[in-house]
Order: structure tokens, then C-alpha cells, then sequence
């Protein structure tokens, strides 16, 4: 499947003008609020109508304005979660689950998915009970399974997790690798969290003020500058618990890793998420520093960042992109230039299950 | 009481459930309209809708009159056409109380079809259902209790009502003859003041029912969806 949007909106004195494809798996729409994330998910979902353009998913056209193609909502077979869960408060959620298989015409196949889908969502025992009574987190994930039982060839995420504190998130974002690796579902998903997009993105799409600024896979994406915080994307392996520490050592490309004891099986699959002001830069390896992780590797470019004497320094560490923030004044003292080898000391890691 | 006053009872409320039902669907259709909808000359139907409520209710039962009578010419053609004859009937009863209790049942649904969350109605949308059955599924169940208490305001009108019925329809005792008319019977005749007390206490009981039952229904729905 892929996702083909390529249109233009004025909502207000707001102008949005998107263009970009999407490959298969989850697509994140990243972006500061207001920058038009919502609007485009709107269109795609045909919530909004755009002024101009055309949306196709998997080649079926959703929207053509020129030969005046505009697929009603009810028509387009897409499960949206939107970020206030929106669940009938006058239903159970069990009659909210199923409320998308009374408009489907491939109804009879569904009666074991509520059960498969319940499993998945970990909502069974809710199934009684009506919205009002669910906590955040119980409720956006019955939104999930409500959108999913509707059959949809594409699943739109209106962050989804904004509403929820830290631990409800934890508790929901495993749900969605589910849905990206065991359902085969193509997701977009709108974020502007940069951990949410790190862990779960396979392509991601960078809007600011209603333009696309970047579109490619989520490592190369997330490591340029003008992408929020100019973090790095590494994928590891674990290779095995300090218990004694408490430590997990992981396997990358780039070199070891130890972070805090990860909940992850040896040999599972990581993706850690290091931002660019968490990374030091030294010219001779490190020696009698409180630090774990150093890795080394090579100056690829120094960019400087617009305002704030501050520069973003990228390095290639045996293949995987590093991107140190530095002040320019570190980056004049160390003399960087590409090509220079350094070492790279981590502060802190936000690792992820992926 | 007498035979009757029972008649008048009776009627009175055969015209008032009548009005009440027939009017629902057409108050449903113009109430979300209203609510949801902008199009050329809604203030125009907005008005027309609330002309019952501040026009004098003769005035309005005698373009009844002119418009539904035996010879007038939509009377005339629903007669000739459909068999349906408004005039000095108990059916024109029930039109002209329809026609006055609207304005509060449009008024009534229209606020609390304006409460509904319209982001539930997208959700459904988005989730197969047709804009009809988006209707049917959501925004009525949600806004039910503002149908009830409009239904019943529309019913408690008609069982009030007296102008307009009078005119259209007149007062014939067994066919137009409603408790109103009666009770203004009674109060035109020497000795009727005792039949005229029995009957109006009839009606402040009548409207206290419905008033309690609207009340009732009302929390029990507002019960069923909050439940947890």
C-alpha cells in the first residue's frame, strides 16, 4: 500500500501545502502544533474537503478535485483514532466496537476479529461497561479496537497519546508496534513527539506552517537539524542483562551500549533515541569519566544553527548517523571539520522497543 | 362528570397525542435542518416556524381556515386527491394544535440537537455510517431527552390550545368539541360554573401527568447513558 497526498487548503489565513508519498508501514506527520499535522489527517479522513489537490491511498483516489473526485467519509474505509477518542457515550463499549461492522458489507467475516482485536487491545474485561467509566488510557485504546473492527484499508492517528500522562502512554504504545508489525495496517500518524515518531515511525514527514520540509526514513529524518531537537535513531540489539547493575548491553552498528535494564529479550530487537544535546564531543578517547556509552566515529558536516551560537555536528559511527549539539564556540576550540575522528560521549539514552 | 364532559376528555386527547406524533418526524426533519445545515433562506423557515408563537391564535386558525377549509385550495386538493378533510373535523383539531405546539417542539429538539457533539458525528461518519444513520445512531439517541421534553410541550400546548382550533374547526360537541371549548362552553351557559371547576381540574391533572412522565423518561435515559 502507499499513501499519495498532494494538495492545497486555506483554512483561514492558514495555508497548508502538502506533497509527499508514503511507503507501507507508519508514516508520522511531525511537526509543532498548528503546523497543519491535523488539517491533512482531516483531509485524507475526508473530514475536510481541500481547496485543491488529490489523495490517493493504495492507487484508489480518495479526493480529485480536478475531475472532481471527493469520496465521501462514510465510503473510504479508514479507521480514525482521533486524539480525543471520541467513543458514543451512549453505547458500551462493546456496542462501540462493533459500531463500524453494522456499515460493513464483509460483516460476516468479523465476529471472531472483535475477538482477536479485544485480545490485542488487552480490553476485554471492559466490554460491558460504558466510556464514562474508562480511564484516558482504556478509552483511547478502545478507540483503536473501534476503528480497527470498522475494517479500514488505512489507519489515521490523530495523536492519539496527547491526552495521556507517561504511564498510559507506555501502556499503549506497544499496542501500536502491534498494529504497524502483526496487522500489516498502514498507519499515519500525526505526532510532535519526538519519542513517539523515534519509536514508531518507519517514514517520517516533517510539516512546518502547512509545507512539507522532509520526507524519508525515520533515522535519516530525525537527525537533521531543523527537525525539532536533532536526535539520532540507532538500531540495536540486546545482547545480554548486568544483572548486577541493573544494566542492559546492547549491540549496534555504531559500537556497545549500556543502558538502564531494559525489558527486552536478549537478541530482541532496540531503537534508541540519543538528542543532539546529550551527545559530547572529545578529540582523544575518554579516559576516568562517570559516562558508559563512547563511541567513536568521523566528522561527516558541522551545520550551524540559526540563532543561539549553537551548531549541529554529524558523525558517522561505523555506519550509523550520531548527531552531537555543541555550542559553536566548542566546535571552533576542537578545530571539527569533516573527516576529523572523535569520540562521542552519550549523556543519556531514550532506548525503545521496537 | 358527564357523558359529555368525558367526550371532551377524550378528544382532548386523541387531538393532543395525534398532533403530538404527527408533528414529531416533521419537527426531527426541521430542528436538525436548523441546527445543522446552512442554506438560502433559513431565517426565512426560522421565522415561519415561530409565526404560531407570536402571531394571535385566531389569526392562525382562520389561514387555516383559508388554506385547509372544504373549498380552499389545499383543502380542496387533499380532499379530492387523498380523502383527508381538515375542516370541522377532529383531524383539523389536531392540525391547528400541531400547528401551534410546533414552534416549541422545533425550539425544544433543535437546542439539544445543537448540544450534540458534532465530533461524534464525524466519528461515526468515519466509521461506515451514512449521514441517516449517523442520525439515527448518535445524534438521536444523544439528544432524546430534548425530543421528550419538546414532545410534551408540543402535547401540553394542544391540550391547551382553544383559538385557533375554534376558528379553524369550531366547536361541535363530539367532533371539535376539546376540553378548552368546552370549558368556554360551560362558562357561556347559566349554571355551568360546576362542569367548567371539574374540568379544568381534569386538565391541571392531565398536564401534571405529562409533565411527570416527561420528567421521569427524561432521567431515565440521562440514567442509561451516563451508567457505567
Amino acid at each position: 500500500m502507499s499513501l499519495e497526498i498532494d494538495v492545497d487548503h486555506t483554512r483561514g489565513s492558514f495555508r497548508i501545502s502538502a506533497r509527499f508519498s508514503a511507503a507501507p508501514g507508519l508514516t508520522a506527520l511531525f511537526g509543532r502544533s498548528g503546523s497543519g499535522k491535523s488539517t491533512l489527517v482531516d483531509i485524507v479522513g475526508g473530514l475536510v474537503k481541500p481547496d485543491r489537490g488529490r489523495v490517493a491511498v493504495d492507487g484508489q483516489v480518495l479526493v480529485d478535485t480536478e475531475r472532481n473526485v471527493f469520496v465521501p467519509k462514510h465510503l473510504r474505509r479508514i479507521g480514525y483514532v482521533f486524539q480525543d477518542s471520541r467513543l458514543f457515550p451512549h453505547l458500551s463499549v462493546r456496542r462501540n466496537l462493533l459500531y463500524g461492522r453494522w456499515f460493513n458489507r464483509q460483516a460476516a467475516a468479523t465476529s471472531a476479529d472483535l475477538a482477536s482485536v479485544v485480545d490485542l487491545l488487552g480490553i476485554g474485561h471492559l466490554l460491558e461497561r460504558r466510556p464514562a467509566s474508562l480511564s484516558g488510557g482504556e478509552r483511547q485504546r478502545v478507540a483503536i479496537g473501534r476503528a480497527l473492527l470498522a475494517h479500514p484499508q488505512v489507519l489515521l492517528m490523530d495523536e492519539p497519546l496527547a491526552s495521556l500522562d507517561e504511564a498510559r502512554r507506555a501502556e499503549i504504545l506497544p499496542y501500536i508496534e502491534r498494529l504497524r508489525d502483526e496487522a500489516g495496517l498502514p498507519i499515519l500518524y500525526v505526532s510532535h513527539s519526538v519519542a513517539e515518531v523515534a519509536r514508531l515511525a518507519t517514514t517520517v514527514v516533517i510539516l512546518t506552517e502547512g509545507k512539507v520540509t522532509a520526507v524519508g526514513p525515520v533515522a535519516d529524518i530525525l537527525s537533521q537539524a531543523d527537525s525539532g531537537d536533532g536526535g539520532s535513531v540507532l538500531d540495536a540489539i540486546v545482547s545480554r542483562h548486568d544483572e548486577a547493575f541493573e544494566l542492559t548491553v546492547l549491540t549496534s552498528r555504531a559500537g556497545e551500549l549500556q543502558v538502564p535494564r531494559l525489558n527486552a529479550p536478549v537478541g530482541g530487537a532496540v531503537r534508541a533515541y540519543i538528542r543532539g544535546r546529550d551527545v559530547m564531543l572529545s578529540l582523544k578517547p575518554p579516559e576516568e569519566i562517570s559516562a558508559l556509552n563512547v563511541l567513536a566515529g568521523r566528522v561527516v558536516t558541522v551545520v550551524p544553527a540559526n540563532s543561539g551560537g549553537q551548531a549541529e555536528v554529524r558523525l558517522d559511527c561505523n555506519g550509523d548517523g550520531l548527531t552531537a549539539r555543541l555550542t559553536a564556540k566548542s566546535v571552533q576550540r576542537l578545530g571539527l571539520v569533516p573527516g576529523l575522528p572523535v569520540y562521542a560521549v552519550i549523556k543519556s539514552v531514550s532506548f525503545e522497543r521496537s | 362528570m358527564t357523558p359529555e364532559e368525558w367526550t371532551a376528555v377524550r378528544l382532548s386527547l386523541l387531538v393532543a397525542t395525534t398532533a403530538t406524533l404527527a408533528s414529531l418526524p416533521f419537527g426531527l426533519a426541521i430542528a436538525w435542518l436548523l441546527a445543522r445545515k446552512d442554506f438560502w433562506g433559513k431565517g426565512l423557515l426560522d421565522t415561519l416556524v415561530h409565526l404560531p408563537l407570536i402571531l394571535p391564535p385566531v389569526v392562525t386558525g382562520y389561514l387555516l381556515l383559508i388554506t385547509f377549509g372544504r373549498r380552499a385550495p389545499v383543502g380542496a386538493f387533499l380532499a379530492d386527491n387523498f380523502g383527508i378533510v381538515f375542516s370541522f373535523r377532529w383531524t383539523g383539531a389536531a392540525l391547528a394544535c400541531g400547528i401551534m405546539g410546533f414552534p416549541l417542539l422545533v425550539r425544544a429538539i433543535r437546542l439539544s440537537i445543537e448540544a450534540v457533539d458534532t465530533r461524534l458525528e464525524s466519528a461515526a461518519g468515519t466509521l461506515g455510517a451514512n449521514p441517516l444513520w449517523v442520525f439515527a445512531t448518535v445524534t438521536l439517541p444523544l439528544c432524546l431527552p430534548g425530543v421528550i421534553a419538546g414532545a410534551i410541550l408540543c402535547f401540553a400546548k394542544s391540550m391547551g390550545e382553544f383559538g385557533a382550533t375554534i376558528t379553524f374547526v369550531s366547536n361541535i360537541p363530539g367532533e371539535t368539541q376539546t376540553l378548552p371549548s368546552l370549558i368556554y362552553t360551560f362558562t357561556q351557559i347559566p349554571g355551568g360554573d360546576a362542569g367548567a371547576f371539574r374540568l379544568t381540574l381534569v386538565s391541571i391533572a392531565i398536564s401534571m401527568l405529562a409533565l411527570l412522565g416527561s420528567e421521569l423518561l427524561a432521567r431515565r435515559i440521562g440514567v442509561r447513558q451516563m451508567a457505567a
